[in-house]
């Protein structure tokens, strides 16, 4: 449940704009916000690996001040940098505030063409643990072993995640996603807390599938599927094969909750280089994950403002971005959004 | 046909007066009665193979079921299996049977070859996509413990011999397939020493095969392109896991279960099956089941064997068949029964002015 920070009604939130075309998207959405009147004021700050005193890397001290104050946070793309001796920036987001859950609504945009319509699902990522533990050894030359780690705290966390936002967004059931059929164990415990949790919330229903089971499924018909749960690679595969079918990355939200009442919003998308500074982005990946922001702070009616006028710009087809099939510039796009607000109003 | 090892490696074949010995493993599910269909067919047709029917009793922990089959298997060297329910409400030491026959059996490569199909309605056309996994190590390792109370590992191993072993199939499979590209799939982005070694494993494969393009692709990436233009892709290879997700993506694109054959090689033995796997525990005994991917399975079987001209027939008989929406079974958008599409396809062998049995 969101907690109202800031004065006068306004909420504060902390913007972090990125890198690449993550400065001209943030301003995009911030020229949105602003022409829709939402309540939020924005807190810019910059997300860079630096050394803290023990020698471990850290965010800056002001990023993580301003953002366990707002508990909110809206994050475009940032890049990876190879061979910089430091972990990738998300990584250290996701430590640094436990972001444990990574949450993707997929909506089929109607407008945006793909062969498949009628998409309306989430998934619901454990994003800490998993086969993503980074702990790999060579056994001997020639063989090695990766682990996959999975708790029962952080199996009931996500699970707990899954059903409570299923019950606040109004969603029917819930699906575990698993291998337990191989991977008897872990799988095995996360899908007994999954079961525990369920008894917890009876209005919901729960199903098991398998993961392959799933795939199948998923893109011979995506209708059939609402909430889906799941630990951290097959999630990480699941959200990409739901956000394809929706269209891509330029068009899909993504938001991380984290424990301690955080909660980061971001583009999932990549920091596009060579189109950057040349007011080419899209800004929709951004924007809808914007939408879900409001939502979450419980500023439903702007949200849904917001996200009609995007989705209207879109099915209209007349000031479209290059990825979305147009020529128009940023910029245009953008002005056709708050337009249509203004109009709304 | 596939590629084999030279046949000094192998065993004599099952294969007395002519007629080939074939292990069947009925499974869960669907499986029994589809290949009871398989061997009306094949009854039908004349076809020299002999079924040696062994029962895997899932329901059971002790392993001598599977056993049984496995040593029925290493006899005949071939074998036509349905899925064997992994009931996963039992101990974890009860491990999942059809794993259990493909690591003992060495079979080390799983083969799908995802083909769009004239008479199928589906979102995406023009698929042609031939999809290697490694079938016996990574995520599928049965090597998990609990540490501490609550924490739970899970080990995935990749070896430098299983990665090797795996990226020459698919690279000699690609040319003799004549196609031109082989795609890894992998996360080393993330795994960096277990899918970072099956990745320079594959490259070393690569190049020896000059002819043949070599690229990479992330895997959740690969699904997301998958389901946008899976035309893209030729022929892709991948570790375990990997391998379940985009195999049942592709199976997906094209149609779904019921169409798709597998088979899964070792250096001596060979196993057929559907390609997903699937028990399909709902739809059994209700005459609805696709007969289709079952039988062209058989038919790979038959490729096996080397009798091509039966293999032929039957796989001729089903693709026509196959062009009769009326006759399309529910899970491709039809009513049409099991029975029928079978009957269907007899007729068709027989119109054809082959030896057959009393209809």
């Amino acid at each position: 449940v969101p907690v109202a920070s800031g004065t006068g009604g306004m909420q504060t939130v902390t913007l972090i704009p990125g890198d690449g075309i993550g400065p001209e998207i943030s301003s995009a959405v911030m020229k949105i916000f602003e022409t829709a009147k939402a309540p939020i004021r924005w807190e810019e700050r910059n997300v860079t690996a630096i050394k803290g005193p023990g020698g471990r890397w850290m965010i800056p001290p002001d990023a993580k001040e301003s953002m366990d104050k707002s508990k909110i946070g809206l994050k475009g793309p940032l890049k990876t940098p190879i061979a910089a001796g430091h972990p990738s920036m998300n990584l250290l987001l996701r430590k640094t505030f436990d972001l444990y859950a990574n949450v993707r609504p997929c909506i089929s945009i109607e407008g945006y063409k793909t062969p498949y319509t009628d998409v309306n699902l989430v998934t619901i990522r454990e994003n800490t643990e998993g086969e993503y533990s980074g702990i790999e050894h060579v056994i001997v030359d020639g063989v090695v072993q990766s682990i996959k780690l999975i708790t029962e705290d952080a199996s009931r966390r996500i699970a707990e995640y899954a059903f409570e936002y299923a019950r606040n967004n109004q969603r029917n059931s819930v699906t575990a996603v698993h291998k337990a059929n191989i991977m008897r164990m872990s799988d095995g415990l996360f899908l007994r807390k999954c079961r525990e949790v369920a008894e917890n919330y009876k209005d919901i229903k729960f199903t098991e599938m398998y993961l392959d089971t799933v795939c199948l499924n998923m893109v011979q018909d995506p209708t059939q599927f609402d909430v889906l749960v799941m630990p951290n690679l097959y999630g990480d595969i699941l959200s990409d094969l739901c956000a394809g079918l929706i269209g891509g990355l330029g068009v899909t939200p993504s938001g991380n909750i984290g424990a301690n009442g955080v909660a980061i919003f971001e583009s999932v998308h990549g920091t596009a280089p060579d189109i950057a500074g040349l007011d080419l982005a899209n800004p929709t990946a951004l924007l809808l994950s914007a939408v879900m922001m409001l939502r979450h702070m419980g500023l439903h009616d702007y949200g849904n403002k917001i996200q009609t006028a995007c989705f209207d710009t879109i099915r209209d087809k007349k000031v479209l971005t290059k990825d979305l099939g147009g020529n128009s510039k940023c910029s245009e796009f953008t002005a056709d959004i708050c337009r249509r607000i203004q109009d709304l109003d | 046909h596939y590629p084999h090892t030279p046949t000094s490696f192998l065993p004599p074949p099952a294969k007395y007066g002519g007629r080939h010995t074939v292990t069947l493993i009925p499974g869960d599910g669907i499986g029994p009665e589809l290949l009871n269909h398989v061997r009306e067919v094949f009854r039908f047709s004349c076809v020299p193979v002999d079924f040696e029917v062994v029962h895997v009793n899932s329901a059971v922990e002790t392993e001598d079921d599977i056993n049984n089959a496995i040593t029925a298997i290493r006899r005949n060297g071939v074998a036509l299996k349905g899925n064997i329910e992994t009931k996963h409400t039992m101990a974890p030491s009860v491990k999942s049977r059809n794993n259990l026959l493909r690591t003992s059996l060495d079979l080390y490569a799983n083969v799908m070859h995802c083909q769009s199909l004239p008479g199928v309605q589906t979102r995406h056309k023009n698929i042609d996509i031939m999809i290697i996994r490694e079938n016996t190590e990574g995520e599928y390792s049965s090597l998990e413990h609990e540490s501490v109370s609550g924490v739970v590992e899970s080990l995935k191993i990749i070896t430098r011999n299983n990665s090797l072993r795996i990226a020459d199939y698919a690279f000699k499979l690609a040319r003799e397939k004549g196609r031109r590209r082989v795609t890894a799939v992998h996360k080393a982005n993330i795994m960096k020493l277990g899918d970072g070694l099956f990745l320079q494993c594959c490259r070393e494969v690569a190049s020896g095969y000059p002819d043949i393009t070599f690229d990479s692709m992330i895997v959740d990436n690969t699904t997301m392109q998958l389901v946008s233009k899976p035309q893209q892709f030729d022929v892709m290879v991948m570790p375990n896991l990997y391998g379940n997700v985009v195999s049942n993506v592709c199976a997906g694109l094209v149609g779904g279960p019921g169409l798709v054959p597998g088979a899964n090689y070792g250096h001596v033995y060979a196993v057929f099956e559907t390609a997903t796997r699937n028990t399909g525990k709902s739809i059994a005994n209700r005459n609805i089941a696709n007969p289709t991917a079952m039988l062209l399975a058989s038919c790979m079987m038959l490729d096996h064997l080397k009798l091509y001209d039966h293999a032929s027939s039957i796989r001729n008989a089903i693709l026509n068949t196959m062009n009769e929406t009326r006759l399309h079974t529910a899970d491709i958008g039809g009513q049409g029964t099991t029975s029928e599409v079978v009957q269907t396809i007899m007729r068709f062998i027989q119109s054809k002015g082959q030896l057959t049995s009393e209809y």
